[in-house]
């Protein structure tokens, strides 16, 4: 076995009738971007809450940085960083300030403190910021000061809760590369987001959460190999005629029915399968519309576990479960 | 000992300090006090009370000097009352999480609010006494410079075990509470009967046996006895009324303050230990 940083098994938390997170496992390997990807409502910032010791273990078991989560707290809260989903920032309070009130917090001596501010207030880009009140911050330097306060007690393991949410497509690239320059140094990372290509393009593995519950665990590549090399998108004159005709194809492995056309799952490169699919197709009397072919994404991913869309239903899917939970 | 509170202390001070217009309110509002009812009320008393005759014998002070101490008392219990606020904004605006997540125990918190709160008691006290006898509180009347120096401390012993049982009360409150606005509501039904039941401003003297049984166990009662024996004197009278303190009644005053101190943090504790900040 590899060393495993966190370890979770069997986590369940509700909130007096609603469930929130339904027994969970998984670790995390020391060293790795670890991502849970799932849509608002998932679950996702209450594991994270429970992992860091901001709400109690109710059933199941957490160990994290070989620490148990239940009787050890005081232990996991110095071996981790946190960046919280919400900006928690004191407005008035200087950059310089917020970094020297938290390492004092965790008790790091003085002359490590003050130099530790100083390499970590340049690795994030704010030492001209040093004494400008946090109020004054756009929203990207904010988060790169809250990514920097995470890592003043240089912690095995860094929590970070949606860190790119409501930040503009350049800023979150550059948030990406510092996650990634701070994991090379040597950092575990494990964050949460519902955004497909973050959890593709940042973290070694993923897991997709899901009503509370894990439902596929791996590297990006590999959930999106488990979908086939390619998929092919299609609109045809007699779409159930052409579904049952390519069903018969080995190479196809699945089909997936959308509002308009369906998705063929294929096993090979579909460069070269595709114009046989089309020929065999027209030999059959059906006209094809609209042929598109693709490499599966993560949002193909997750409507192909989840069987819907993360963006277009999962915003809806929240206050339904939510409902649900309050008329009980 | 783990210094932790001396960072939330740190924190909590640089806050005081920023906040122009807080700092200079709490500095101010205090002063305003006494400037504006001592003033007016003194001249009511002295009218009321000027065909009272005085006890012989007995060194006899004026309405101002009488409420100045009264004064202080009331600025360290809206000051201490209103110091756990932070707290609950804290909470609300998200940053007490980065607290609570930390290897910082917990009463630690508590502490270190405490101990700002105490300050800004210390330094509220500070100018009341100097702008009172600016404006005429005969305080420390016939003292030597070592009595001034034993009755100051004295004084300030007095209103920081005080303002540490109110600071716990409010950091108590505002821990378990969502709302600033639910807070504000509990602390003015707390300061009414604190405030009115007690010889702040009037003496007790004349109140119904029920009421004076209730300023009898208000802490505000006995700080201001308190700080009425180091201020003024063991033995003095005021509007007609002689008031003397033995050193066994002084202690008295000391320990109801201490226990409801220890009291009070007790009932923090516990309901830090209980608090979820998420």
């Amino acid at each position: 076995m590899v060393d495993s940083i966190i370890e979770v098994s069997g986590l369940v938390h509700s909130y007096g009738d609603f469930e929130a997170v339904k027994g969970i496992s998984f670790s995390v390997e020391a060293g790795e971007i670890f991502s849970f990807l799932g849509p608002n409502g998932a679950g996702k910032s209450t594991a994270i809450n429970v992992l860091t010791t901001l709400l109690p273990v109710q059933q199941g078991s957490a160990r994290v940085a070989g620490f148990d989560v239940a009787s050890e707290p005081a232990k996991v809260r110095s071996s981790i960083g946190i960046v919280f989903q919400e900006v928690t920032l004191d407005r008035d309070m200087t950059c310089w300030e917020i970094l020297e009130f938290h390492g004092s917090l965790y008790r790091m001596p003085k002359k490590e403190r003050r130099a530790r501010i100083d390499e970590l207030l340049e690795l994030v880009e704010l030492e001209g910021k040093r004494d400008t009140l946090t109020k004054h911050l756009s929203g990207g330097m904010k988060r790169r000061l809250e990514i920097a306060r995470g890592l003043m007690t240089r912690p095995k393991v860094l929590f970070l809760d949606e860190p790119t949410i409501g930040l503009d497509p350049q800023t979150r690239r550059r948030m990406w590369d510092y996650i990634k320059s701070v994991n090379e140094e040597g950092t575990t990372i494990f964050l949460t987001t519902h955004y497909m290509d973050e959890a593709d393009q940042l973290s070694n593995r993923v897991s997709i959460i899901d009503h509370g519950q894990i439902i596929a665990t791996g590297p990006a590549w590999e959930l999106k190999n488990m979908l086939g090399a390619d998929l092919i998108f299609l609109e045809t004159s007699n779409d159930a005629a052409a579904r049952d005709l390519l069903r018969k194809m080995h190479e196809v492995t699945g089909i997936q029915e959308k509002k308009a056309g369906f998705i063929v799952r294929i096993s090979q490169d579909g460069t070269h399968l595709l114009p046989g699919v089309m020929d065999e197709l027209r030999n059959s009397g059906i006209q094809i519309r609209t042929v598109n072919l693709k490499k599966p994404s993560m949002d193909d991913v997750f409507v192909h576990f989840t069987g819907r869309d993360l963006r277009d239903e999962g915003q809806e899917h929240a206050p339904a479960a939510l409902s649900r939970a309050l008329r009980r | 000992m783990h210094p932790g509170f001396l960072t939330i202390y740190w924190r909590d001070m640089i806050r005081f300090v920023r906040f122009r217009t807080l700092l200079f309110s709490s500095l101010v509002q205090p002063a305003l006090w006494m400037a504006f009812f001592g003033i007016a009320m003194s001249a009511n008393f002295t009218r009321l009370t000027s065909d009272v005759p005085p006890v012989p014998g007995i060194p006899n002070v004026g309405y101002l000097t009488f409420m100045a101490a009264g004064v202080i008392a009331m600025t360290t219990l809206f000051t201490s009352l209103f110091g756990g606020m932070t707290l609950l904004f804290d909470k609300n605006w998200g940053l007490l999480r980065e607290v609570m997540a930390s290897p910082l125990p917990r009463d630690h918190i508590i502490f270190g609010i405490a101990l700002s709160g105490m300050t800004k008691s210390y330094i509220q006290a500070t100018i009341i006494m100097v702008f009172g006898i600016f404006i005429g509180a005969e305080f420390f009347q016939g003292f030597g410079p070592l009595e001034i120096v034993f009755s100051i401390l004295g004084i300030l012993l007095f209103v920081g075990i005080f303002s540490l049982g109110f600071l716990f009360l409010s950091a108590a409150i505002a821990i378990s509470l969502d709302s600033p606005e639910g807070m504000q509501g509990i602390m003015t039904l707390l300061t009414m009967p604190i405030f009115f039941a007690s010889n702040a401003l009037y003496p007790v003297n004349a109140f119904p046996p029920a009421l004076q049984a209730v300023s009898m166990g208000n802490p505000l009662t006995h700080l201001v006895n308190g700080i009425r024996y180091f201020a003024i004197g063991d033995d003095f009278q005021a509007i007609g009324i002689v008031y003397s303190t033995t050193v066994t009644e002084l202690l008295v005053s000391l320990s109801v303050l201490l226990v409801f101190a220890i009291a009070m943090f007790a009932l923090a504790w516990w309901r830090f230990q209980k608090a979820v900040v998420t």
